[in-house]
């Protein structure tokens, strides 16, 4: 249907999104790129204008070399791992029940929603003061009713702490996902299965999970491009302290607190390389469904 | 799935459903709740729920102190202008792809798709010093082109399934009868398009306004927003319960009402059709 015309105007509208897309990838990129192979620490009288020492692969080397890098990785991988099975497993239970026939579905589907619409500061505030404060927090409270001794959440259960706020973030979303995906299955199949007398789990293992396989990749690919950047959780509440540093917060305390450019950049590159890996999959499921 | 239940099943399903779902909307719900406290019965021991004097107080308390009013100002602009400024650009850009398809098109929306991938943190310190050379570190401008960025990928892979789904024969039909490029897309495609586009820009608000990196890290005073105004509560002295949840009630509550509407796009925005 396109005509020569049209095609050179359709070129025209598409450039301004591609140009500055490329601009914001390439031009911050590159710099991160130039900066990970140079020496470069301000405080200590390096300047753009004064040149800095190019030093090869030492930033990269150092900071897998350092002796938080390995811990953070721990740390990144703990917390997205955790996340995910915990907001999958529990998204698939809560949107098998919220798929069912009952009262005040509508309301029920925005109270399970609702967690997604909190920016990020503003949920980890709340739990860090008003759930996990060990002393007037509500879970120190149920904690003392039942007489048990009140938990120091932030400092010793303090990876439990983030990943429970962290999953109570993520759990609607791939709860919505996953709902979305069970409502699009064939109920006629299921109901035949339930005829022929296919025991519940049955049914849910041969006819509902394979259905939902997409969604559920689909769930953990995006997740975990979020999950590996979550920063506000952990900025606002242990500030990196007892053992929630990960990647990314290693990397912001790199730059901005000891203003080590280089070596923060040269952590940067792993970062980026680290989530490209996730975002191939991501990709690929994708780009397959662009071809229907 | 609409099958045949009996009474006793739906009630089980029914009450399970609403315990867990007040389970889930429990901290948000009491958040809301202590707001309306005094500070002494915010943490009273044991908690009270409903039964203690409502009061506003913290309301005025919060705006007064922290201006709360500036840093909603400033929410607004930057979650709103980086949407609007967005979806301008983005739409010609997906009307293209999505009626015009070229043999590349495909790869174009996974490349815009892959710019999404790239960990803020990986471009911190490039950021920060293009933003202090050209100035634009704590200001709003600065905030409105970034947020636009990085939600761009997410706004022209919606409008792009939205548009997908509009006839192309109703635009030849169009075409046809004479309609220049202009017309085709001001008075065809717009109006059907109206729908798509607006829940892109519903979705994207909310994304943009709960945006919480480049928001902590490229401002200071003049242009923080909401997720600022939070984080500054976070220090000690700050620590006053019922404060914190009027002033958290205050950051979340327009989006809030604004997500409960657009719970349907969220899962079309952000898996990028992958799930319909």
């Amino acid at each position: 249907m396109a005509t020569q015309h049209s095609r050179s105007a359709a070129r025209l509208m598409l450039a301004p999104a591609v140009v500055l897309l490329l601009g914001w990838m390439l031009v911050p990129l590159t710099m991160t790129l130039y900066f990970s192979f140079k020496k470069y620490l301000p405080l200590r009288g390096d300047t753009l204008s004064g040149g800095l020492d190019w030093v090869g692969f030492e930033n990269y080397s150092r900071f897998i070399g350092s002796s938080a890098f390995w811990p953070s990785v721990q740390a990144t991988l703990l917390i997205v791992g955790s996340v995910l099975v915990i907001t999958v497993v529990l998204g698939i239970l809560l949107a098998i029940l919220l798929d069912q026939p009952m009262w005040g579905q509508g309301i029920v589907r925005i109270l399970v929603i609702s967690p997604f619409f909190v920016m990020p500061t503003v949920s980890a505030l709340v739990w860090k003061n008003m759930f996990m404060d060990p002393v007037n927090g509500l879970l120190a409270h149920l904690f003392e009713f039942f007489g048990a001794e009140p938990v120091l959440w932030l400092s010793e259960a303090s990876m439990e702490s983030i990943i429970l706020i962290v999953s109570w973030q993520w759990l609607p979303f791939a709860t919505l996902i996953l709902l979305t995906a069970i409502q699009s299955l064939d109920s006629e199949q299921l109901e035949a299965s339930e005829i022929d007398g296919a025991p519940i789990l049955k049914r849910f293992w041969y006819i509902v999970l394979p259905h939902l396989g997409r969604a559920i990749t689909v769930v953990v690919l995006i997740q975990t491009i979020f999950l590996l950047s979550i920063f506000a959780e952990i900025f606002v509440t242990t500030g990196g302290a007892f053992g929630t540093k990960t990647l990314t917060y290693l990397i912001f305390q790199r730059v901005l607190e000891s203003q080590n450019i280089g070596l923060g950049s040269a952590g940067g590159v792993y970062a980026i390389i680290l989530a490209n890996i996730v975002a191939i999959f991501l990709m690929r499921i994708v780009g397959k469904n662009l071809d229907k | 799935m609409a099958r045949n239940v009996t009474s006793g099943r739906k009630t089980i399903n029914t009450l399970a459903a609403w315990a867990i779902g007040i389970l889930i909307f429990f901290p948000i719900l009491w958040t809301i709740l202590t707001s309306f406290k005094s500070e002494a019965q915010a943490i009273s021991d044991p908690p009270i729920f409903f039964f203690f004097d409502w009061t506003l107080e913290n309301y005025s308390v919060v705006q007064e102190r922290s201006n709360y009013m500036r840093f909603l100002w400033n929410s607004v602009i930057i979650a709103g202008g980086s949407t609007i400024l967005g979806i301008i650009i983005a739409v010609p850009a997906a009307w293209s792809m999505a009626f015009v398809p070229s043999n590349r098109t495909k790869d174009i929306l996974l490349w815009m798709l892959s710019t999404k991938m790239l960990p803020a943190v990986g471009v911190l310190y490039p950021m920060y010093l293009l933003f202090i050379k050209m100035g634009l570190l704590d200001t709003r401008i600065g905030l409105v082109i970034v947020l636009m960025l990085i939600n761009m990928p997410i706004i022209v892979w919606m409008l792009y399934t939205y548009f997908r789904e509009i006839p192309g024969e109703i635009l030849e039909a169009s075409r046809m009868d004479g309609a220049s490029l202009r017309d085709e897309i001001i008075y065809v495609l717009t109006p059907m398009a109206l729908p798509g586009i607006a829940s892109t820009l519903l979705l994207n608000f909310i994304l943009a306004w709960n945006e919480a990196f480049w928001t902590l890290n490229l401002t200071a005073v003049n242009a923080a927003p909401l997720t600022a105004f939070i984080a500054s509560y976070s220090s000690p002295e700050g620590l006053f319960f019922a404060k914190l949840s009027a002033a958290s009630t205050m950051a979340i509550a327009p989006i809030l009402l604004l997500g409960w509407f657009s719970q349907k796009q969220l899962v079309r925005g952000l898996t990028f059709g992958a799930v319909k």
